[in-house]
């Protein structure tokens, strides 16, 4: 499974050897790796957790939640190990006392940015940021919440957008482009007012490019995109129609 | 385009000067234009054509002259700097013309400011027209160029830069040898050569200054570069916010195409180049190297996690080799005067000269150009002509929203990249703003927080959220209303910033609550505790919580 | 429904159109110059809406969300006019034959404006430009997007004072 950024131009080479199988060390377990593998990639193979929530197996990568910043030997930086490529004799620690500071922090930082209720929330019990803050171990958040007021869209006929439940991982915007291919989601000015928005910001219900697939709403990882008809806890994503899809693709090629 | 046509376009302009009396340089850089200066420029000529002298005498409109803070500036070829030049003093200029200069408006240049200075990129500001290619030949303009062409390899010139051991000036301050031969090095299918003039450090205006004053410098460099890589195409990414840098590059460049220095078959060689302009929209963050290569390829201005590196993959996916203005204005002097001639100057790792733009509390506010290895002291004291008003240094901030606040305590320290590093700060892209006993330093840490806030790309967690959450802390601390658990937050969020932004805007962001936590720690424990601004600048009602 | 098949048609005849028409081929009609293409149309019009957003996209294939997501992006874009009210007095050659130098001359005075372009409380804006199209009906005057033809320097003050008065 490649990464994004190997997009192949003709005739270009890369600097690193292709066909070498590369060897690692993770967490002081030797692996293998393709060339060009991420360390992500890797890891997840053999089953070793890395948390992440921006990344998501069939779109593209952007290294943007940097939940997956490892350690690696020899390098005063932390890698994010969903695009970084394995190197040979790399060594590589997934988990610390400062990575999981650092891994906290950062959840609770996005808890912080918008209103995520869990108790009223379709997602409840079924979402990937309470899922990471339970296996990270957060009791409660430390910043002060901002409480901003963000809108609800429920024109589309089926679907809704929630904005207090986001949290610009961009995997919607992400899906249809690279997927669907109406590139219907992108993002709206800049910083903490960054927002996702349909069209020219347009409701939902009224866009042009909308084909109503759904696929958004299913790599979304929290309530923020739902079908509608579901109550709390009722919102269950399923995203066996990614790595299908891709594989599917694949055979075309 | 031949050296004999440079040579010869050079004698013909040296024909011209020389016949004439006298000439009289008015500056149109930005600031003195802010100033009127135009005006004066017209003033001079009207009063030289009423003498009938307008054919042997000659008003020049040249680039900047550095001492911003006296301007209009005005000079003449015997040497003689006129300060504060309006239209009422024309009169008195041409009168004395060849004669000794007017006492009263005469700007001391046996002093600091002048006298300490390297100019090397600076060489032609205040000198040149820099609306006239020929007067850039005059100068010894483009003839690095035709060296290149006709005497060395791409693999020789960046040898030569590599021996003159220059880095990069944007504020990286990475070898710039190295990216040269890391981008020829490259494969692909076409490659390109970008000009950083982002320039978005609030109060740094070196860039903007080399663009108005010496714009053909800066093309030069660019077309060694390209050269030197490989490259075919080139970009030069300017800034929305200056207008006049952007017109004067756009005749700079239409010059060159005319004179066959860009476009097809350069010299007469294989070698094809041509230079396109991109104007920013008004995003700090697209003076990030991804960021800007985003924004020419006409996406939204964030960054991507590097490696891969421009200089292997950037602009779709090409090798791209980028630097700052004031790398490429160092460029054709390297190879006028040879690598190992730049390595003689400044100190053992920062090589060359920098060139900084002075503001804030200071006398001489305007543009230097210094060997690296001049102390901060005598920054401040000796070319920036100490603090106004008698009142006493407090900080300097070196390298924007990205550098750190330096007190009074390390004024000694030379300028050069490893030790302002050291000290907490970077050298950034050469804006210095220098501070008094006025400036609260939690204040200032503050304006720089809601700069990074602002500016912030959004696409990671850390900086989108985390420079939020340091804004409110800082604005609490202003607004009194602090606790010691506030402070303590903030220094963890510092350190989260720091390691895991996605970009160099989000990881340097913490800089100037870090260097002030430091060095000013007193009077963020007067704000939280007390609830007392030292300086005078904070109060319970100041501030909105953000 | 829009489409991106057909060949997208500018939202008016207005001519300034022309101009971002010329910087979309002087960038190769491609999606990468979407932001000077969107200068273009700033510099014309004074801030991007949501019909040039449309055209400039179509045009260059960029979808519509990606086209919103870069004029918010950037600082120096605008997507409302910051002002109230915009009267813009043509001053190209037609026009001017026709007396708009007197027009802009009355404007300024109704307004109170001597050189610069938006009153003092921010809320009127007065640009003049060199040919906005319909030469035929000039002096063309023209006040928040509405064309008005044949106009003289009574209805303009009028007008005007009607905008004061709000």
């Amino acid at each position: 499974m490649s990464c994004w950024r190997m997009q192949q131009n003709d005739g270009s080479k890369r600097m690193s050897p292709v066909g070498g199988v590369k060897t690692l060390k993770i967490d002081g377990r030797d692996f293998s790796a393709r060339p060009e593998e991420t360390i992500l990639e890797v890891a997840c193979q053999n089953k070793i957790f890395i948390p992440r929530m921006c990344e998501l197996e069939g779109l593209s990568t952007v290294g943007a939640c940097r939940l997956c910043l490892v350690e690696v030997k020899g390098s005063n930086k932390l890698l994010p190990s969903c695009v970084t490529p394995v190197e040979e004799g790399m060594e590589v620690t997934t988990s610390s006392e400062r990575l999981l500071n650092y891994r906290r922090m950062i959840v609770e930082l996005l808890f912080s940015e918008r209103n995520h209720i869990c108790s009223v929330c379709v997602s409840n019990g079924h979402c990937e940021l309470q899922t990471m803050a339970q296996k990270l171990g957060i009791t409660h958040i430390h910043f002060p919440y901002r409480y901003p007021k963000e809108r609800v869209d429920a024109t589309h006929d089926r679907f809704v957008v929630d904005h207090n439940r986001c949290i610009l991982c961009t995997r919607c915007v992400r899906v249809c482009d690279e997927i669907e291919g109406a590139h219907t989601w992108d993002v709206m000015g800049r910083g903490i007012g960054s927002h996702v928005v349909t069209d020219l910001n347009e409701p939902w219900g009224s866009s042009e490019t909308c084909t109503g697939c759904g696929k958004c709403v299913h790599v979304c990882p929290t309530g923020a995109l739902f079908e509608k008809g579901r109550s709390v806890a009722e919102m269950e994503k399923r995203r066996n129609f990614l790595p299908y899809l891709t594989m599917m693709r694949k055979g075309h090629e | 385009m031949t050296a004999e046509k440079l040579a010869q376009i050079a004698k013909g302009e040296q024909e011209t000067q020389s016949r004439l009396t006298d000439v009289v340089n008015v500056c149109v850089a930005s600031g003195c234009l802010a100033s009127k200066s135009d005006s004066v420029k017209q003033a001079l000529e009207s009063e030289l054509a009423d003498r009938g002298l307008s054919g042997r005498c000659q008003v020049k409109g040249v680039g900047c002259l550095g001492l911003c803070a006296k301007g209009p500036l005005v000079s003449t070829r015997s040497g003689a700097i006129y300060k504060k030049v309006n239209i009422g003093d024309a009169r008195e200029i041409v009168d004395h013309l060849g004669r000794e200069p007017v006492a009263r408006l005469l700007l001391p240049t046996d002093v600091p400011f002048f006298e300490k200075q390297t100019k090397i990129v600076l060489e032609n500001s205040g000198i040149v027209d820099p609306e006239r290619i020929e007067d850039y030949v005059a100068a010894d303009g483009y003839s690095a160029l035709s060296h290149v062409l006709q005497q060395m390899t791409p693999s020789q010139v960046i040898q030569e830069i590599t021996k003159s051991g220059l880095r990069g000036r944007g504020g990286a301050g990475y070898p710039t040898g190295l990216k040269w031969s890391t981008v020829a090095k490259s494969v692909g299918t076409q490659k390109y050569v970008i000009c950083n003039a982002d320039e978005g450090d609030p109060g740094a205006f070196m860039d903007r200054s080399v663009l108005e004053s010496d714009p053909h410098r800066v093309i030069e460099g660019m077309i060694i570069g390209a050269f030197a890589v490989g490259a075919s195409e080139g970009y030069i990414y300017i800034r929305a916010e200056y207008p006049l840098a952007t017109r004067r590059l756009r005749v700079a460049i239409a010059q060159a195409e005319q004179l066959g220095l860009l476009g097809a078959h350069i010299g007469g060689t294989p070698f094809t180049f041509r230079i396109q302009i991109r104007v920013g929209a008004g995003a700090y963050v697209c003076g990030e190297e991804t960021a800007l290569i985003a924004s020419i390829e006409g996406k939204r201005g964030t960054p991507r996690p590097r490696p891969p590196y421009p200089a292997m993959e950037g602009l779709l996916g090409q090798p791209t080799l980028i630097n700052n203005v004031e790398t490429y204005a160092n460029i054709p002097p390297i190879i006028r005067h040879g690598g190992a001639w730049y390595a003689g100057i400044g100190t053992e790792t920062s090589k060359g000269t920098k060139v900084f733009s002075l503001t804030g509390q200071i006398r001489n506010t305007g543009v230097v150009e210094v060997p690296m290895g001049v102390s901060l002291r005598e920054m401040v004291f000796e070319i920036g002509g100490g603090i106004p008003e008698g009142r006493q240094f407090k900080a300097v901030q070196t390298g924007g929203p990205s550098g750190g606040c330096i007190p009074a305590e390390f004024l000694d320290t030379p300028v050069d990249y490893e030790s302002l590093a050291k000290l907490g700060s970077i050298m950034g892209s050469g804006g210095m703003v220098f501070m008094d006993e006025s400036s609260c330093m939690v204040d200032v840490a503050k304006y720089f927080m809601d700069f990074c806030m602002t500016e912030s790309c959004g696409k990671c967690i850390p900086c989108r959220v985390g420079t939020y959450q340091m804004h409110r802390i800082l604005t609490a601390i202003t607004n009194m209303t602090a606790t010691s658990a506030d402070l303590k937050m903030l220094e963890e969020l510092c350190d989260l910033l720091k390691h895991t932004s996605l970009c160099g805007l989000g990881q340097s962001a913490p800089n100037p609550v870090v260097s002030t936590l430091r060095s000013f720690a007193a009077e963020y424990k007067a704000h939280i505790e007390e609830h007392k601004c030292p300086a005078g600048v904070c109060s319970k009602t100041m501030g909105v919580s953000a | 429904m829009a489409t991106y098949v057909a060949k997208p048609v500018a939202p008016s005849e207005d001519k300034r159109w022309k101009l971002v028409d010329a910087a979309m081929r002087r960038t190769g009609q491609q999606s990468r110059g979407l932001i000077e293409t969107l200068h273009a149309v700033q510099e014309a019009f004074g801030y991007l809406d949501e019909d040039s957003l449309r055209y400039v996209a179509m045009s260059l294939r960029v979808p519509l969300s990606q086209a919103y997501g870069v004029a918010t992006f950037y600082h120096y874009f605008t997507l409302r006019p910051s002002f109230a009210h915009a009267c813009t007095i043509c001053t190209g050659t037609s026009c001017h034959i026709k007396g708009s130098a007197a027009l802009l001359t009355t404007a300024k005075r109704v307004l109170g404006l001597e050189s610069s372009k938006v009153t003092p409380t921010g809320s009127i804006s007065l640009l003049s430009e060199r040919c906005i199209g319909p030469c035929a009906l000039g002096p063309v005057v023209v006040y928040d997007g509405q064309i008005a033809a044949a106009e003289n320097a009574r209805e303009l003050a009028d007008h005007l004072r009607s905008w004061i008065a709000e």
